[in-house]
């Protein structure tokens, strides 16, 4: 027991790892802030160009995003960042993670946006549309509201797994937080920089996935 | 070099062929047992849950949330990484199915449970009045409604847990993702990633179709 507890909760190695978790704590969340702004900008994008009437637009836009729901997060970054140099492009580890998680989120933002968007009854924006308001007041002041409203605990779910993705970063050298924890963990042979870091994330993630399951009970219960 | 040269180099695609089928039978067996293990366990979990004992609800809604909230590769980190100090020597595919396989029983209990509360209260009472034990309520009345409800959610969160197999590549299991960085660096071309991500399309763009499908017919 004690050679578990040294292993893996030992204070002091912990102590010394903590200013470089810091750090990389304060990149994952500069990481989260731009992926989830992004995510949720071209998800908006995607729905609506995968609703769209026009064939033209429809039908690229759903293989766009079914090809992306297909693909591992981490085989697009490895690609973003070690295939596109070939091309000549090349970019920043930070770069890179930002356009890989980019394409990944939106896909899937894109999905939980277009349920929402169908889940709102048709009569709404013909019913704003017959007020006067042009399409796009109708899209935001009418259905968007509306259509978030009721997708909201997916919304909050894919935004977890967005921050939990963030970790993947790491196999590209960016000191993230992982990326930090584990290389104290290599210096100092001991698995507690690794076990502080679950704990950063649990303590930021925790919260929310318990709304989650309150939001699901919610939903179950009408 | 051209763009056709560097990604679909057809010299590199025969030589490195029978290296990435192989690791496409890793994924794919992987991606199996994980799913398999994960959608049982979270069956099983849900269902204890029911029993309403606090000494088991506890520990199950702790796993469950933990599960969740932790990003898969810290954890696979910590087992691959950590565990040998205590004499736990696992290989790099156990820990991903172990890691894996939990996350996915996390998901599915959350999934099987929500879906075993929409049933009304009404009808457990009625199964107990007509004489059925509790037992048989659950797994003839309650269970078969709450997969039924669950199954669009189950697919998604399976494909998405499967697809975190190519994490295997961190902990030098040799499945698609990891035998293409390494045919990659060694031919020195673009052209296995190219395979890679052809590969991964071929397992899971009918998944993703299929789930579309799915959900239409459930929607």
């Amino acid at each position: 027991m004690s050679n578990f507890i040294d292993l893996f909760f030992n204070l002091d190695i912990m102590a010394q790892a903590w200013p470089l978790l810091l750090k990389g704590l304060i990149i994952t969340l500069k990481l989260c802030a731009v992926v989830i702004l992004l995510g949720l900008a071209g998800g908006l994008l995607l729905a609506l160009g995968a609703l769209s009437p026009r064939k033209w637009l429809k039908w690229p836009t759903i293989g766009f995003i079914d090809l992306f729901r297909a693909l591992p997060p981490l085989v697009v970054l490895i690609f973003v960042y070690s295939g596109l140099p070939f091309a000549g492009l090349e970019l920043t580890p930070f770069m890179a993670v930002v356009l890989a998680f980019f394409l990944n989120n939106s896909a899937y933002f894109a999905e939980v946006f277009r349920a929402g968007i169908q889940s709102v009854p048709k009569g709404q924006p013909e019913a704003a549309q017959a007020t006067g308001l042009s399409q796009v007041q109708s899209l935001v002041h009418v259905i968007l509201p509306q259509a978030i409203r009721n997708v909201l605990p997916d919304l909050l779910s894919n935004t977890v797994e967005v921050v939990k993705l963030t970790s993947l970063a790491s196999v590209v050298s960016l000191s993230e937080l992982l990326y930090s924890a584990n290389m104290a963990r290599s210096i100092t042979y001991n698995s507690s920089p690794l076990v502080l870091a679950a704990l950063i994330y649990l303590a930021i993630l925790w919260p929310l996935v318990r709304l989650i399951s309150r939001y699901q009970r919610g939903l179950a219960e009408h | 070099m051209s763009f056709l040269d560097t990604f679909f180099d057809g010299a590199v695609m025969a030589k490195y062929l029978p290296d990435l089928l192989a690791a496409l039978v890793t994924t794919l067996w992987l991606s199996a047992a994980i799913v398999i293990a994960g959608l049982a366990l979270g069956l099983v979990l849900a269902c204890l849950r029911t029993l309403g004992r606090w000494y088991l609800t506890l520990p199950i809604v702790a796993f469950a949330d933990i599960s969740r909230a932790l990003p898969p590769l810290v954890v696979i980190l910590v087992f691959y990484f950590g565990l040998p100090g205590l004499g736990i020597r696992l290989s790099g595919p156990m820990v991903l199915f172990i890691v894996l396989g939990g996350v996915l029983a996390a998901f599915a209990e959350e999934i099987f449970w929500a879906g075993l509360t929409s049933v009304p209260k009404g009808q457990w009472e009625a199964g107990r009045a007509t004489g059925l034990s509790f037992m048989q309520t659950l797994f003839d009345i309650a269970l078969p409604q709450a997969i039924r409800l669950g199954i669009p959610s189950l697919v998604n969160r399976a494909l998405a847990i499967t697809k975190m197999t190519a994490l295997g590549s961190v902990i030098g299991v040799k499945e698609i993702l990891s035998v293409s960085s390494s045919a990659q660096s060694f031919s020195g071309s673009a052209t296995p990633l190219t395979m890679a991500a052809l590969a991964y399309l071929a397992i899971f763009l009918p998944v993703v179709i299929f789930a579309r499908l799915l959900e239409k017919r459930y929607t």
